[in-house]
């Protein structure tokens, strides 16, 4: 009996390791669980898509756009006190509840967030504010930059000429931020022309939050500080080394507290 | 009685007991071997897309960042597959009749979403989050290889727990500075285990005993 035991033992035990080859990756019933991932196709809808759209009127946790200054970027007559255009305040209004109401309803199928290019307006709301809804520091700063570099330099270029690596490729080119007209733009002029799009340019609601397309609006104002800046806003001390030309260059432009200072003067001009 | 085997049988017995031994290891071995291959795992298997897009082209020659499409990357756990508008937001006017973009202006008039194949597709009980990967200081390529020599995407990795564990038992030798996340070409310094060490610390990394613990991927 025990002899019969140990011959049978190596007989069971390759059965066994054949057996488990075997069914090894048989079944992939934990690998793909009855639930939809992200992006993953379903049977039930007619569109096959598992991602909802929300049902038209949801506002989910952290959508609330109930301050005008922060998510439209307008307070009727604007922020200066100019009430001229007091009379077209209900359309411009109007329209950028629609652009956020797309972000809101169609964050997943952000083909409805976006107005088909040239539709957007040529004319300057009166109704854009000229103030920032919080305060600019440099951490927003810092963050206006990244997001610009990631979003914004594409077309308008790293300093904002207009000299993008999209417009080369053949984009039509934008107006140079350190054009006269863009200088004596309000903030909310650029802040409305990320949410809502202008001329060529499509919105970018879809894409950047409303808190970062204020960071970009305050990093758009830094560039055109920098770019306009004379030799006399420079400190005295570091001034010579300019006219010597041994200036240190700064990697990636980065903003010096120079340009912030600045920034957050014009923007609470 | 005579005897029934030859004297030489005595060799042979012994011998067969090594050779099914050997057979045996080598049997599993290979099974160990095939379970890793790139045939198995899917690694460097380029995978067709309905469209011709490549990342070499728009990442690498345009340098568009990573954020510009996978915009959700770092908030969520899915990094975001673009919306067709994102790719209209140039090709209304740049390449505005090439054929090969068709598929893609098909989408935005039917309003269908493009079908792209999913390339890396983790067993559904494992809780991947982009998020918190590139807020701790792992960037794209540790996991996706350089972006910019892949114009058809394919796995770099084989995706099996050992892979996922070499990085959380020991972060230290793949952490890298934020500014370096989103650099495609990005290689480790020759002092990176120091740096590593040093970046862990600043970016709260947690212990190797947490990031192994089951919970943590699996819930």
């Amino acid at each position: 009996m025990l002899i019969t035991n140990l011959q049978a033992r190596p007989v069971v035990l390759l059965l066994c390791l054949v057996a488990a080859g075997f069914g090894a990756g048989c079944r992939q019933d934990m690998q793909d669980q009855p639930r939809y991932e992200v992006y993953e196709t379903s049977p039930f809808f007619a569109d096959k898509r598992a991602s909802r759209n929300l049902p038209e009127g949801v506002v989910p946790r952290g959508y609330l756009r109930d301050d005008d200054h922060l998510y439209l970027g307008k307070i009727a007559g604007g922020a200066g006190g100019n009430n001229t255009g007091a009379a077209q305040q209900g359309g411009a209004v109007q329209t950028s509840q629609t652009a956020e109401q797309n972000i809101v309803g169609g964050r997943l199928d952000t083909n409805n967030a976006v107005a088909s290019p040239g539709s957007a307006s040529t004319q300057s709301d009166p109704n854009n504010v000229d103030t920032f809804p919080f305060p600019v520091t440099e951490e927003v700063i810092n963050r206006g930059q990244e997001r610009y570099q990631i979003f914004c330099s594409m077309c308008h270029g790293l300093t904002g000429y207009g000299d993008g690596m999209v417009v080369r490729r053949g984009y039509k080119r934008p107006t140079s931020y350190h054009d006269e007209r863009l200088r004596g733009e309000r903030v909310g002029h650029f802040y409305d022309v990320i949410t809502n799009g202008w001329g060529s340019m499509p919105n970018y609601a879809a894409q950047i939050t409303p808190r970062d397309r204020w960071a970009i609006t305050a990093y758009i104002r830094t560039l055109q500080l920098s770019q306009g800046a004379r030799l006399e806003d420079v400190p005295e001390a570091e001034r010579r080394q300019i006219e010597t030309g041994n200036a240190p260059v700064l990697p990636g432009g980065q903003g010096t507290h120079e340009n912030e200072s600045g920034a957050r003067g014009e923007g609470n001009r | 009685m005579p005897q029934i085997f030859h004297r030489s049988t005595n060799a042979l017995s012994k011998l067969s007991i090594v050779v099914g031994a050997l057979l045996a290891v080598g049997a599993i071995f290979t099974l160990l071997v095939l379970d890793r291959s790139n045939y198995n795992t899917g690694a460097f298997v380029d995978v067709q897309q309905p469209v011709q897009f490549s990342h070499k082209h728009h990442n690498g020659d345009i340098g568009i960042d990573c954020r510009y499409c996978h915009t959700a990357v770092e908030v969520s756990s899915s990094a975001g597959i673009p919306p067709t508008a994102t790719c209209m937001n140039c090709h209304t006017q740049i390449w505005a009749d090439s054929p090969y973009l068709e598929p893609v202006r098909e989408s935005w008039r039917t309003r269908q979403p493009i079908q792209w194949v999913r390339v890396h597709d983790l067993p559904d009980f494992v809780y991947f989050n982009h998020s918190v990967h590139v807020a701790k200081g792992v960037g794209c390529s540790t996991c996706h290889g350089n972006m910019i020599q892949q114009p058809l995407v394919h796995q770099v990795a084989s995706l099996k727990m050992e892979w996922c564990l070499e990085c959380h038992r020991q972060p230290e030798l793949f952490l890298r500075p934020k500014d370096q996340i989103y650099n495609a070409e990005w290689q480790p310094p020759s002092n990176q285990e120091e740096v590593g060490l040093r970046l862990k610390k600043q970016y709260n990394v947690m212990t190797a005993e947490v990031l192994t613990s089951c919970s943590t991927c699996h819930r």
